[in-house]
């Protein structure tokens, strides 16, 4: 077979439906990141229209513009629009797109989670619009504290728009940082060991790393609020026993890490580009993964910062300051580095490096202004003011703006295989650096001049007409500059003539295809030995096309790639991905439905929707698996690998991993926000406690403990050649015992909306709940696939991830129920 | 009116120079990037790697931000505490309770009544507010005389506020609390001894 047929052959294969129909069942990679990242520009370019609003109303005093009902809508959804429907999902775009292409393989490893992630996203992001629409968007400025937002100071369906619309699009967050995880752990070409990835796939790693666990307090925190607002349980009201503080402390939680989550991939995507720009390797690759490394531990211990005017006790205050301010290091360490690149190499001031020359300048200006605001007593009088407003976007426009930029400059001959012919680029640059600064330079001053930030309108007599009217027109130049910008990738994209293969000359793998990239990426995957495998092997391409990688002769209808031993990259397992479907799209339509009820107050219709996700899930994870056993697959140069059907550790087993991961962390910020409440809150003890019953507590626990023993059973006699279908019915049994464990706990406690105590105590119960019946619903797939002779003694993936998760639920319930019971007992 | 670069009392006056210390240091450090920035665009000789992580990752990027924070640290740290409401003799207590919109002050010194809008201190003298909410989470900031604290729903804090001469000084709420924050304000008026005395015998208007 020749590069062109082979071309043809693979095309058939993996293309997704021609037209725009083509988007609604495509799984493909290329094709979501593109999706994805569309999308995030349209939000961006709303995010913006948004900023110019604000400044439209804050450029001259006494402003009749727009009333604060408009206006505090207008700078929430701002604020909301560009955190949460522009900078992380662009993230996940990028990511997506490259991902596999720099790591050397065919896709990601859950090509149809992809796609339900960006439906989520898309589904989620427009009914954030359609409250813009209406005039009932959410207006408590975008970390919604309590009781401001709640029911009683807004009773308003607007803050219910927030808190479920953003956790709905949370899901892409955790379902595409769970598939970044495992396809930058598994999903690369065989030789790249994790020293030898391309520091962008670290960075991408890391940031998946700290959504896994910085967004669950976030998705809790808004799932009490919301349980607040709609079923008045106190956990953020005072008198009840509940504290708005924990609010913050869950937000913030989130929050901090969250600013770090946008700049990491920036920084990856700084450390790839720079020393292209430069023409030399980047200087200082570990040390660059340690910093990074570093960067996302220290970020999940400053969240105390946002708060250093809330009376925290001067001890606590002391230990946030020294931490804020240590993250300055690593941060400095990547600036020096990347510098030290410069001094190195010999930079080009290509485009790319223009909008990075732009990240240096203004993002070190954001960083220093950071360490000010964690100096305490400044923060003191800084805080809420314009020159946090300032701050903030020197660090999210320098730190993510510019280098997306960047980036996209960069990407763009690969995205569209054509070359830039203009200096339209250029000179949209100008304009975004000289607006941006002209922006909010001066802003950092008039905060010190004492304008507080989200305020609608001030008086002539505060002496901040001047500032506020310059920095007006700044934003407007700054606008030009970004439609300019957003018009000059336009053009490229119909326009331009097409370019070579490789324009930047660059090592990675990304660029050793033909562009636009082909809807199976490489038509063999390669041999990785080096960091930059295009530099030492620049006709790398050609050779992939003829077919001298691995996995180069098509077969069947499969779309097959292979996964590698995390550390190593030693090839372990072959993979036969699921082809185009409409299922994602459906499945996230469904728990749109899901999302909706709860925002309209259609209960009756919300245990339809669940019922409709657990059906097609169940269809999901039906489709894929064999009803016979497969011998090893010969992947080329010799090796021949196992079907991941007949492994202990197949994708769905990693994936689960880190999906567990996060929900560990959410489970982690319930018991931190009990015992929260239970040590600090003013309202304790509460009026009635929770009547402890050892039988309870020991039916539970004989439950949590039969569960796990009766799985390892199971999996054991399967491996043997054995029926495992009696040790499964125990184990069902065991799951049983939790849920009517869980479900008396739930029963018993004394009334939730009078107390935080027995409101927490609820939501612990209904946790554990839902988790056995996940458990019981998983056993009781697991008995229809075995029934139905999907498994094998060799066929035993499925028993592992079961496992899993029956594990889990036996170590929350244990802890739930002895929360719950052991006090009482203790006396 | 609001300016925290105009200080009036001691705390702001610490806190403002401690922002014109860090604006000098953050000008330099700043300088120094850029300058290190243009330079990478000049010709030069070749050196080793090994060396230039040395000087750009450990030297640059490690030990000098660790000895500059250090320093800082310790600064804000010292500065901190010297803002403290502790106990003294002479202090002059209060309450702040924020509700949407406006503040009610109290007087322990005058428990038999209240002021609203406009909270009375007498000049020279340090006063802790204590600052409360009957309803959403606000803040108490005078810029010319201190920092903020947040009046947080079942909790007192206690800030430490003194102003230097008599006047009257604006003070605003600084959390945001929904369609009326924009005109939350309220005046601080610091009296002389005489007229302190007059206030607290309830014959000042
Ligand atoms: C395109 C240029 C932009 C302009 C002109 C702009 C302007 C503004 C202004 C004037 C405010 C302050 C409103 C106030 O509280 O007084 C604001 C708030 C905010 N901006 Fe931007 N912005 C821009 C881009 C961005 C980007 C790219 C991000 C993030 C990635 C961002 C995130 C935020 C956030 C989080 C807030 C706080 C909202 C709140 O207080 O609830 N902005 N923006
Ligand atoms: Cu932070």
């Amino acid at each position: 077979m020749n590069a062109l047929g082979r071309h043809r052959k693979l095309t058939a294969i993996w293309a997704s439906e021609p037209g725009f129909k083509g988007w609604f069942s495509t799984v493909n990679h290329t094709d979501l990141g593109r999706m994805f990242l569309a999308t995030a520009f349209f939000f961006f370019f709303i995010g913006g229209l948004l900023a110019m609003l604000i400044r439209a109303q804050l450029a001259t005093p006494h402003s009749a513009f727009a009333g604060p009902d408009i206006y505090n809508q207008i700078f929430t959804m701002h604020g909301t629009i560009m955190m949460f429907l522009f900078a992380i999902p662009t993230f996940e775009g990028l990511a997506v797109y490259l991902l596999p292409k720099m790591l050397g393989t065919r896709d990601l490893a859950f090509p149809r989670l992809t796609a339900y992630g960006f439906w989520c996203y898309a589904f989620g992001g427009s009914m954030m619009l359609v409250s813009m629409v209406f005039g009932i968007a959410p207006d408590g400025g975008w970390f919604m504290y309590p009781p401001l937002s709640g029911a009683i100071h807004s009773p308003g369906i607007n803050t219910d728009f927030w808190l479920i619309g953003i956790t709905f699009v949370e899901i892409s967050a955790i379902a595409a940082a769970v598939e970044i995880t495992v396809s930058i752990l598994k999903y690369r070409a065989p030789g790249m060991s994790l020293d030898k990835m391309p520091i962008f796939a670290w960075y991408a790693l890391i940031t998946a790393l700290m959504i896994l666990t910085g967004f669950p307090p976030l998705i809790l925190g808004s799932i009490l609020l919301e349980v607040e607002r709609a079923f008045g349980f106190p956990f953020f009201q005072a008198e009840l026993g509940g504290d708005s503080l924990l609010w913050q402390h869950l937000f913030w939680l989130f929050g901090h890490p969250e600013v770090y989550i946008i700049f990491l991939p920036a920084a990856g995507v700084i450390s790839t580009v720079l020393p292209v720009m430069c023409r030399t390797p980047l200087l200082g690759y570990g040390w660059i993964v340690a910093a990074a490394l570093a960067l996302a531990f220290l970020s999940f211990g400053l969240w105390v910062h946002h708060m250093f005017t809330t009376g925290i006790p001067h001890m606590g205050l002391a230990f946030f300051s020294a931490a804020s301010t240590l993250v300055a290091v690593p941060t400095g360490m990547q600036i020096f580095a990347w510098i030290g690149t410069m001094w190195k190499g010999r930079p080009e001031l290509h485009l790319p490096m223009l909008h990075l020359l732009g990240f240096f300048f203004t993002f070190v200006i954001g960083g220093l202004t950071g360490v000010m605001v964690a100096v305490v007593p400044f923060d003191w009088q800084a805080h809420d003011t314009a020159f946090i407003t300032a701050h903030l976007h020197y660090v999210l426009f320098g730190g993510f703006v510019f280098p997306i930029f960047a980036g996209i400059y960069y990407w763009m001959p690969h995205f569209t295989g054509r070359k830039r012919f203009f200096y339209l680029g250029e000179f949209a640059f100008a304009l975004v650096f000289i607006g941006f600064h002209v922006t909010f330079l001066a802003m950092h001053w008039v905060g010190l001049l004492g304008q507080r930030r989200r305020i609608s309108t001030y008086a002539p007599e505060d002496g901040w007409t001047a500032i506020n009217l310059i920095s007006s027109v700044g934003s407007f130049v700054l606008a030009i500059g970004i439609a300019m910008i957003l018009i000059d990738v336009f053009l490229h994209a119909l326009t331009a003539s097409r370019g070579r293969r490789n324009p930047w000359r660059a090592g990675t793998l990304e660029w050793a295809m033909i562009t636009p990239a082909p809807a199976y990426n490489f038509a063999s995957l390669p041999h990785v030995t080096d960091r930059n495998p295009l530099t030492i092997e620049p006709d790398l391409a050609v050779q992939l096309a003829k077919g001298e990688g691995y996995l180069g002769t098509p077969r069947n209808t499969w779309r097959e790639t292979l996964t590698v031993e995390v550390a190593s990259g030693k090839p372990d397992m072959h993979v036969i991905y699921p082809a185009n479907t409409r299922l994602p799209i459906l499945m996230s339509a469904v728990t749109g439905i899901f999302f909706l009820s709860l925002l309209l107050k259609f209960y009756w219709t919300v245990p339809v929707a669940v019922v409709g996700v657990a059906i097609l899930a169940w269809k999901w994870v039906w489709s894929i698996g064999r009803q016979d056993d497969m011998d090893t697959v010969p992947v080329g140069q010799d090796i021949h690998l196992p079907n991941f059907a007949m492994t202990d550790r197949p994708p769905g087993w990693w994936g689960s991993v880190f999906l567990l991961t996060a929900n560990a962390t959410l489970f982690g910020s319930l018991l931190f926000g009990f015992a929260f409440l239970w040590t600090v809150a003013p309202g304790w003890p509460p009026p009635d406690w929770f009547p402890p019953s050892v039988s309870a507590l020991a039916l539970g626990i004989i439950g949590a403990g039969l569960g796990p023993i009766a799985m390892r059973y199971a999996t054991q006699k399967n491996r043997n050649g054995g029926t495992p279908l009696a040790s499964l019915a125990l184990t069902l049994a065991g799951a049983v015992l939790v849920a009517v464990a869980c479900a008396a706990m739930m029963v018993h406690t004394p009334a939730p909306t009078r107390h935080a105590y027995a409101a927490t105590l609820f939501v612990l119960g209904s946790y554990g709940l839902f988790h056995a019946a996940l458990g019981i619903l998983m056993v009781c797939f697991l008995i229809a696939r075995v029934r139905c002779g999907f498994t094998s003694s060799a066929r035993r993936a499925e028993f592992p991830i079961v496992r899993l998760w029956i594990d889990y639920l036996s170590v929350v319930s244990v802890l739930i129920l002895v929360v719950a019971h052991l006090p009482g007992l203790m006396g | 009116m609001l300016s925290t670069v105009d200080p009036a009392g001691p705390a702001a006056q610490t806190i403002a120079t401690l922002w014109w210390v860090m604006l000098a240091g953050a000008s330099l450090i700043f300088a120094l990037v850029m300058v290190l920035l243009v330079l990478a665009f000049r010709r030069k000789n070749a050196g080793d790697d090994a060396g230039r992580v040395r000087a750009w990752i450990v030297g640059l990027g490690l030990v000098f931000p660790m000895t500059v924070l250090a320093a800082l640290l310790a600064y804000g740290l010292i500065v901190g505490e010297r803002l403290l409401p502790r106990e003294g003799p002479d202090i002059v207590k209060v309450g702040a309770e924020g509700r949407l919109s406006a503040w009610t002050f109290t007087y322990e010194d005058a428990p038999s009544f209240s002021t609203d809008g406009t909270l009375h201190i007498p000049a020279g003298r340090p006063v802790d507010v204590a600052v409360t909410t009957a309803d959403v989470i606000h803040s108490f900031w005078v810029p010319r005389l201190a920092g903020k604290l947040d009046a947080i729903p079942g909790r007192t804090n206690i800030l430490r506020i003194e102003a230097d001469e008599a006047g009257t000084y604006t003070g605003v709420s600084a959390e945001f609390s929904g369609t009326g924050y924009d005109s939350f304000t309220f005046y601080v008026i610091a009296h002389d001894a005489a007229n302190w005395d007059a206030f607290l015998n309830g014959d000042f208007e």
